[in-house]
């Protein structure tokens, strides 16, 4: 029943970091000129980096009454996952935005190890640290002035969707600033919303669509190679070089950036249609590549892939199927 | 006892959380600044090709993603014992002046220059980039983010992706630039320095034209007198790539100075339960506690610390700027934390400076990248200099590369003792008993922290906005006896 | 209460499967705790399976084709071969024994080698105790 000669009311918007680097705040900006039409659009209600309004002032806001929310970052301690439970209860639309929100991202490698583990290198063991009282950061601690308190670490790093019930994904670390403008469209006019639950602001098909390095539909590898180890002739698609490139198992949408940099494929983009694990996509691909019969030879070039957890899950570790290293 | 909570601060909130305990008469007991948060990259890059770390460590900050590029780069090349060829030094550094600018800028205009253009304890609506703009003029500001947006195109081109750069690899880089692209950028380093002299005498005209931001930043409370910390050349001139660590005592003596594969045998680092973040000092001196002056083990790693560690900077302009400040400020070394800004101002213009002079080099499109591969090391040590201060990479491999350990000391983290004691003596200076605590007054308080450029603060370097902040003044039982907001 | 391991395996309808079957029609005793999935080929065995099964607290996985040279398809049981040695090497580095994920053709003739190679199996699962993924759990936990 709109009225076209009333101008839409301005949609409420918030921004939010939980375990992140700020990488996925910087690419809001990064939008440039655009950003100004997001901000004529929308009225930002929530945005720590910018703005003037704390967690008490969210906790105080209606439910649902921020039309959009864009958290980025994973679910590291106690107030990710308060701010994320906040941020649900008043959101209408919840955007899981960026690698780390998505799949758990680069902290997400956290998942190898324990939180004593992690602790125990940073606070004890580092090679510059003197802590001969193994002295620990605790979540309350009294000084004679008064009590400190600091969040809990969990033992996990946790995805967004793990923690809330997730709207839509936005992938990249960071995503590309342009598919940001045109999500940002589509929630405001609900104009081409797909279901909830999906995959937003990027393509339909893998980087390897995309890419531009020279490729056949038959590749074969007698052993693979650590970047290093070649001379890229930086024409040749890496995989067939014998170098692993995330490509074939990487949803599509940030314009191969890393391929153009003559940079292998890390997969921040995450798995593509139709398939959940990008991990589990990698190994399939590579399996059909490998040019060996005897299990020896399979051995040996299996051997020279180095560490496949941590590439094909570098992204992704606390959103794939086995989240994290069974300790 | 009552408490000012500062929590959260906004631009830091679920990264950092100042307290304030005040004593029963209203004035300043202690401060603590704590940072929540951990990922703990020193765990999880253990059992990763060492290779990958470059890219890997970029995520630990998206507003500095170069300078962790960097650092690894480097450790990486050392772990493979490799120096890579002039053309590939030459880009790295190339790619890095371009990051110095980009963030040199965006800081001075968006956070440092609200409080002096603007004034610190004006209007907060008012006291913003926009604010600035205001009071500068529409062009400047679209000038601000054009030369932001600049360097980071040239940092995109030649890093191969425009946040987390993947440019470096053992040895070298994987690519090249051709002639037009230089030319290019010559012409972008020239508007750089235009810019940056511009932006200096701006500082000048409307800091030191104003006796009361002259006396803030003299005899206000922002001075704290510590060690200086600072990565030299071999002529003991300011660089951020390469060169070694100097650290001259609060008096400006040298102390020492080291390679960064001798950084254990200096900096020592400590735990505090109250905070995620550890605290460096000067292991030769030992942790005293957060206190200043000779005998303390706490040190700096700020832009001003860095021109107190060096004997001067190896572009003119910067040089020429070097001395006057200086000489305006008393002589060597500063101890006055707001002189933070105008350190910046004179890095910024070394950067530009060298910004050209690496892109009018005859070696920027040469086209051998990286050193041949041979014996892996297993061990290596990259330092550089972050914007927010001297940051270490230190990695251990086995024979094959693997990653079996990992130490960092990141830049901020070198202030962490220093900005609670900053924080304390604002706080001590402006708060008193039956002073009038305002909004300006709290202001204030956060002048002497956001001089640090402390990189919880992420994405600040882009946005227009202050620090929100509260202030509870609880009695005894803990009842609210006042409340101050600042929106 | 005694810990009985669960093995799930995922046999090809050609060659393993009705070897199974055989081992069954045979009476022959084999540790009862499996559970059989039939595929059409080995080389239908998408890793995401394997993972499902380990996540969904399977102690041990076992996956059966034709001997090499025997596929019904010709090359699946090589394919599945190269997967799987990458799947082995992965779960490997989760922390999940290596022992737990098996490979192995079994003609249709082969009921007795089935047999005795789920008791086999079982034997090295009940010294190497259950799995330990506990993730699913926490995270379910978190969600409320
Ligand atoms: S997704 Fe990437 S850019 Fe975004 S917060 Fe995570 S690490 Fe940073
Ligand atoms: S594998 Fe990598 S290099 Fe090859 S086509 Fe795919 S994205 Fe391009
Ligand atoms: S090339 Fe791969 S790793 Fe690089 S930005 Fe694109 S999806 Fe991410
Ligand atoms: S049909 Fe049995 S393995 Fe292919």
């Amino acid at each position: 029943m709109s009225d076209s000669s009333i101008p839409n009311p301005k949609i409420k918007l918030a921004v939010y970091w939980g375990s992140a680097c700020g990488g996925c705040c910087v690419s809001v900006l990064d939008t440039h000129e655009k950003l100004l039409d997001i901000v004529n659009a929308a009225d930002l209600v929530f945005w720590p980096i910018a703005m003037d309004i704390k967690y008490k002032d969210v906790e105080a806001m209606a439910d649902q009454s921020i039309d959009l929310t864009l958290f980025n970052g994973a679910v590291r301690n106690s107030e990710n996952k308060h701010m994320a439970e906040v941020l649900r209860k008043k959101s209408k639309v919840l955007v899981a935005y960026g690698a780390c929100a998505y799949m758990g991202g680069i902290p997400g490698l956290a998942n190898f190890h324990s939180r004593e583990e992690i602790f125990k290198r940073v606070y004890e063991e580092s090679e510059s640290t003197l802590n001969p009282d193994k002295v620990r950061p605790v979540e309350e601690f009294e000084v004679k002035e008064g009590v400190l308190k600091i969040p809990e670490f969990f033992n996990d790093v946790y995805t967004l969707n793990q923690v809330v019930d997730v709207d839509y994904f936005i992938p990249g670390c960071p995503p590309q600033s342009e598919r940001l403008v045109e999500v940002f469209t589509a929630v405001i006019t609900g104009i081409g919303l797909p279901p909830k639950g999906s995959v937003v602001g990027a393509l339909e098909k893998t980087n390897c669509d995309e890419c531009l390095r020279k490729k056949t539909d038959n590749k074969v590898i007698k052993r693979f190679y650590r970047p290093w180890e070649i001379e890229d002739d930086k024409e040749t698609c890496f995989l067939e070089q014998g170098v692993i490139c995330m490509g074939p198992a990487t949803r599509g949408g940030c314009g191969v950036r890393c391929v153009t940099g003559h940079s292998p494929c890390r997969g921040c983009y995450g798995p593509p249609p139709n398939s959940t694990d990008p991990g589990a996509k990698m190994m399939s691909s590579i399996g059909t590549m490998i040019d060996a019969d005897s299990p020896e030879e399979i051995d040996e070039i299996i051997e020279t892939i180095v560490d496949p957890a941590g590439l094909f899950y570098r992204f992704s570790l606390p959103g794939s199927i086995l989240g994290r290293k069974v300790l | 006892m009552s408490k000012i909570t500062i929590d959260p601060i906004t631009r830091l909130e679920g990264h950092g959380k100042i307290e304030i305990f005040l004593t029963p008469d209203g004035g300043v007991e202690n401060v603590y600044f704590q940072v929540p948060e951990l990922r703990g990259f020193e765990k999880f890059c253990e059992g990763r090709p060492v290779e990958e770390l470059p890219s890997i460590v970029t995520k630990i900050c998206g507003v500095c993603p170069g300078c962790h590029h960097m650092a690894s780069g480097k450790a990486v090349d050392a772990v493979f014992g490799l120096t890579p060829p002039p053309t590939a030094l030459k880009l790295r550094e190339l790619f890095y002046m371009a990051h110095f600018v980009h963030s040199h800028i965006a800081h001075f205009y968006a956070l440092a220059a609200p409080d002096f253009v603007v004034g610190p304890t004006a209007n907060p609506a008012e006291r913003n980039i926009l604010g600035v703009i205001a009071k500068v003029g529409l062009e400047i500001g679209g000038e601000v983010i054009k030369q932001r947006r600049i360097a980071q195109e040239i940092q995109a081109l030649i890093g191969g992706h425009q946040t987390h750069v993947v440019m470096n690899t053992p040895g070298g880089v994987k690519k090249g630039i051709n002639e037009e692209q230089r030319d290019d950028i010559v012409k972008k380093a020239e508007g750089f320095i235009e810019f940056s002299k511009f932006s200096i005498q701006l500082f000048k005209d409307v800091v030191l034209g104003n006796t009361e931001y002259v006396d803030l930043i003299l005899k206000g409370p922002y001075a704290l007198k510590l060690h200086s910390m600072g990565l030299v050349d071999d002529q003991n001139k300011v660089n951020f790539y390469d060169g070694k660590v100097r650290v001259v005592d609060t008096e400006g003596k040298e102390l020492f100075k080291y390679s960064p594969n001798e950084y254990t045998d200096f900096v020592e680092e400590r735990v505090e339960p109250w905070s995620y973040l550890k605290f460096p000092y000067l292991k030769k001196i030992g942790w005293k506690g957060f206190v200043e002056g000779q005998d303390s083990g706490v040190y700096q790693a700020t832009p001003l610390s860095r021109l107190n560690a060096a004997d001067g900077m190896a572009t003119p302009v910067a040089q020429k700027e070097y001395d006057a400040m200086f000489a305006i400020l008393g002589g060597k070394p500063v101890h006055a934390t707001l002189a933070m800004h105008w350190a910046r101002l004179v890095e910024l213009i070394y950067s530009a400076e060298r910004c050209l002079e690496l892109a009018q080099d005859p070696d920027i499109t040469g086209t051998e990248l990286r050193a041949p591969i041979g014996k892996i090391v297993g061990e290596g040590v990259g330092i550089v200099e972050a914007q927010r201060g001297t940051l270490t990479h230190h990695y251990w491999t086995d024979e094959k590369g693997m990653v079996k350990k990992v130490n960092l000391i990141v830049g901020t983290t070198n202030n962490h003792a220093a900005i609670c004691m900053s924080l304390k003596k604002a706080a001590q200076g402006l708060i008193k008993k039956d002073t009038e605590i305002t909004e300006g007054t709290l202001n204030m308080i956060e002048m002497a922290f956001r001089a640090y450029d402390p990189c919880f603060s992420c994405a600040t370097h882009s946005l227009p906005g202050q620090m929100r902040m509260e202030l509870i003044l609880k009695d005894l039982e803990g009842n609210i006896i006042r409340k101050i907001k600042r929106r | 209460m005694s810990y009985r391991p669960t093995i799930v395996a995922f046999l090809c309808n050609w060659c393993a499967y009705t070897g199974a079957d055989l081992a069954g029609t045979s009476r022959l005793h084999y540790a009862p705790n499996i559970r059989i999935i039939r595929v059409m080929c080995s080389g239908r065995v998408e890793p995401t399976f394997i993972l499902k099964a380990f996540q969904q607290g399977a102690d041990g996985v076992l996956v059966c084709g034709c001997h090499p040279g025997d596929c019904h398809y010709h090359e699946g049981n090589y394919k599945c071969l190269r997967r799987f040695k990458l799947i082995q090497k992965y779960v490997d580095q989760m922390g999940i024994e290596k022992d737990r994920l098996r490979l192995e053709w079994i003609s249709a003739s082969e009921g007795q080698q089935f047999a005795e190679l789920v008791n086999n199996m079982t034997k090295t699962l009940l010294l190497l105790g259950p799995v330990k993924i506990q993730r699913s759990l926490e995270v379910q936990h978190l969600k409320q």
